[in-house]
């Protein structure tokens, strides 16, 4: 565990919905410089709320957040913070917007001040970083669901976050899709935060694994084990790709 | 492509090179005497420079055909009404009824405005990308509040419009029909609330993705905003055409 300032830290933070028992209870989180950590639970048990509750979205009735070592204590610290971390949400849709690709790549960076040919430089080099120089023209909207995941990272990775924090990265994503992303986040040098459903997929992105338990966190160890398997492929040697 | 993803600012012509802000400051010129012209000279003065306009946006053919149709489909109605109601000399008698001279030529007088202020915007609005429409309108000093109205109102009619397909579809799936009865239209209720609250989380998830980008009420795009002679010349060319609307209807009154 290094000492550098945290990225991200919660203490006791606690969040829920009207009605219902909160989902988040006391949980104490922290993501330093470089570190990569993953988040399992099944559905409903608070990942993403944990996730809005960090970008600001959702308020916690109790806790503490601290985004690069500021205390987050109403919408203008988080505005500020925003522009420093990458947020991947679960749907791509509800991420794009904009008449064509490379607008919508080019708007965080304009948000964060760039001039419009620094935007515009900013935006095609990322689309050409993630192999997508081609869809620079298309419209958002008209892409297949693995090809849109692909433009929404794009559009968060040209923000050059000082964090990214992925909300259910693979949903729908067909195999190939999934090996692009983890190979894309295996190339940044960025701290990472992700919550997925599935396991293999995070143990591939990062290098420590949490489960969300009664509203904390508890660290899961990654160890190889028996399994019964459902394909006649079983019994070689393999990995559990998907 | 749906009229919802703006085709005709995807257009190259010569209007298209136009800086937006001076297109929209056109309209504003053209739009005041365009609605209080009241003589049938002014009229046409004005649908000359909707013709005008409409011939350097260069839209495809079909596109506006259909559009001109659905605008005409309610002055057709005026055709009907207004002169069958009204009085004065009559033109012909339908049985009982006297189609008045004064009410066709009152009708006459507002299809022509109608599709002049219809192709004046088609060609001078219409063409503006939704996001640069937001920027110009900002560069032009209007409130920020109204800008963002505007364009999230824009995005959110496509999100709409794709929900409530996706609900039909999936009612259709399992064998929905529509007829006229109390089934169907408890259906379609249902849908609609549906669509409503759905369209509402949408909204709000893109909201919130925006605010995630750093987004702060001020919309930027990556188009550069140039105004160059070529936006002066225009801008005089609609003063001018503005002028001759609002002089033909002075001088008539005058006459």
């Amino acid at each position: 565990m290094n000492d550098a300032e945290a990225l991200i830290e919660t203490r006791g933070l606690v969040c829920g919905y009207p009605g219902r028992e909160p989902v988040l209870r006391g949980l104490d989180l922290t993501l330093r410089p470089g570190e990569r950590r993953g988040l399992v639970g099944p559905n409903g048990s608070g990942k993403t709320t944990l996730l809005f509750a960090l970008m600001g979205l959702i308020k916690p009735s109790e806790g503490e957040i601290r985004l690069f070592g500021r205390a987050m204590t109403g919408p203008k610290e988080f505005a500020a913070a925003r522009l420093r971390l990458g947020f991947l949400f679960q749907h791509a849709d509800d991420q794009l917007f904009s008449p064509s690709v490379l607008d919508d790549v080019a708007f965080g960076p304009l948000n964060q001040g760039l001039s419009r040919a620094e935007a515009r430089r900013r935006a095609e080099e990322t689309l050409e970083l993630l192999g997508l120089s081609d869809f620079a023209d298309r419209v958002p909207y008209r892409l297949s669901g693995g090809e849109q995941k692909l433009v929404a990272l794009a559009t968060v990775l040209s923000m050059r976050p000082e964090a990214l924090i992925l909300d259910e990265p693979t949903t729908g994503l067909d195999r190939e899709t999934k090996a692009r992303i983890v190979d894309i986040l295996n190339g940044l040098d960025i701290a990472v935060l992700a919550v997925s459903h599935e396991p293999d997929f995070l143990s591939k992105i990062t290098n420590r694994l949490y489960s969300l338990r009664d509203g904390r966190l508890v660290e899961s160890t990654v160890e190889p084990h028996a399994h019964v398997h459902v394909h006649a492929e079983g019994g070689l040697p393999h990995s559990h790709d998907d | 492509m749906s009229d919802l993803e703006a085709p005709l600012s995807q257009g190259s012509g010569p209007i298209h090179r136009l800086d937006p802000r001076a297109r929209l400051l056109a309209m504003l010129f053209f739009s005041i005497p365009v609605a209080l012209a009241r003589s049938d000279a002014s009229a046409l003065a004005a649908l000359g420079f909707g013709l005008l306009t409409l011939t350097l946006a260069r839209p495809a053919p079909g596109l506006i055909l259909r559009r001109l149709l659905a605008v005409n489909a309610f002055t057709a109605f005026l055709w009907v009404f207004l002169p069958l109601g009204g009085q004065g000399e009559a033109l012909f008698h339908l049985g009982p009824l006297v189609y008045s001279r004064e009410g066709a030529r009152l009708a006459l007088l507002l299809t022509l405005k109608t599709n002049a202020a219809f192709l004046a915007v088609t060609s001078l609005v219409g063409t503006i990308a939704p996001q640069d429409l937001g920027r110009a309108l900002q560069a032009l000093g209007l409130p920020e509040k109204f800008c963002h109205l505007l364009l999230m109102a824009h995005r959110y009619l496509f999100v709409i419009q794709r929900e409530f397909r996706r609900l039909l579809t999936a009612a259709e799936a399992r064998g929905f029909k529509p007829r006229t009865d109390g089934h169907t239209y408890r259906t379609y209720a249902w849908l609609l609330g549906m669509l409503l609250v759905k369209s509402w989380d949408r909204a709000e998830r893109v909201h919130q993705a925006m605010l995630c980008r750093g987004f702060n009420g001020r919309f930027h795009s990556l188009a550069e905003f140039s105004y160059g002679a070529r936006d002066t010349i225009f801008l005089m060319l609609a003063g001018l055409a503005s002028a001759a609307v609002a002089g033909l209807s002075i001088l008539e009154k005058t006459a």
